[in-house]
């Protein structure tokens, strides 16, 4: 799990590293577009754009699905990082919840060892 | 009996994992250092529940608690602070098993409300425990999580495309 975030964070990072990406990322935040629209919009040729899409989608920042003769990009980390981030918060929820269990049952431990000594007495 | 063994240091805080399973499933795990009998009887008697369900850092606090654990019988949480609107969490108990399982219903959310169970595996006077949560579908599972996070991840996204945008 840690190896493959840190691939992932690697390949973001690399992904992030050049302008243009980091522009259709931004752009993308705003609507999701064609590669066409992306490559007029960054004034770029069409195979340009599409080796770009193709370094943010293999970093998961980006998904892209073909309708027609259409690819449509959108952003795809989003999820991801939603999924995990909740996933800690709920995993904080429950080890707090835990600490104070342990609380409860240490009580309840203690208790039992007294009754335990009396029963015997 | 086992209690009369002398008890071991304490030894670092236990682990809590989260793991989300499958598309459907989310599994939490946690050891205790006490027999399942125990960490059952935390679980189940209201006056001791109360004391670790909502913890400080939740920020609310649980306004009421009815538990009627045993098979077939309903529980009913209440949350919230004395300013906000309370917060409803309500079930029934499928299976109540002591001291090994516990399963209940969660029908506040209506049909994608999960299934928990919860497995308390004792060993060497250790309990394992796990909490498995099963919905019905995917996009349940996504839906309970995501309202809770929404925020919070809007926040850091914010943060991300400010950063983009420097």
């Amino acid at each position: 799990m840690v190896q493959y975030n840190r691939a992932r964070l690697d390949a973001s990072f690399a992904a992030l590293s050049d302008a243009t990406r980091r522009g259709v990322l931004e752009q993308l935040g705003r609507s999701d577009a064609s590669i066409t629209d992306l490559a007029e919009k960054f004034h770029m040729t069409l195979t340009g754009m599409k080796k770009h899409v193709g370094v943010l989608e293999q970093a998961g920042l980006v998904t892209t699905e073909k309708v027609g003769r259409v690819r449509t990009c959108k952003l795809g980390a989003r999820r991801l990082e939603e999924e995990t981030a909740w996933l800690e918060r709920y995993r904080q929820l429950w080890d707090s919840r835990f600490d104070e269990l342990d609380k409860v049952v240490e009580e309840l431990k203690r208790k039992e060892k007294i009754d335990g000594r009396k029963k015997k007495e | 009996m086992d209690a009369r063994r002398k008890s071991e240091p304490a030894p670092a805080k236990n682990r809590t994992t989260v793991e989300r399973k499958s598309e459907r499933e989310l599994v939490v795990t946690r050891t205790f250092n006490a027999p399942a009998r125990i960490v059952f009887e935390a679980w189940t008697r209201p006056e001791l529940f109360k004391r670790w369900w909502v913890p400080k850092s939740v920020g609310v606090s649980l306004l009421s608690c009815e538990m009627d654990v045993r098979t077939g019988g309903k529980y009913r949480l209440v949350f919230g602070n004395e300013a906000s609107n309370p917060m409803e969490f309500f079930g029934r108990y499928i299976e109540v098993t002591p001291p090994s399982r516990l399963v209940w219903t969660n029908d506040e959310g209506g049909e994608g409300g999960a299934v928990t169970t919860v497995k308390f595996e004792e060993k060497g006077g250790q309990t394992l425990l796990v909490i498995h949560d099963l919905y019905p579908s995917k996009e349940a599972l996504d839906a309970s999580g995501f309202t809770d996070a929404m925020p919070e991840t809007l926040d850091q996204l914010d943060e991300l495309l400010v950063t983009l945008g420097a």
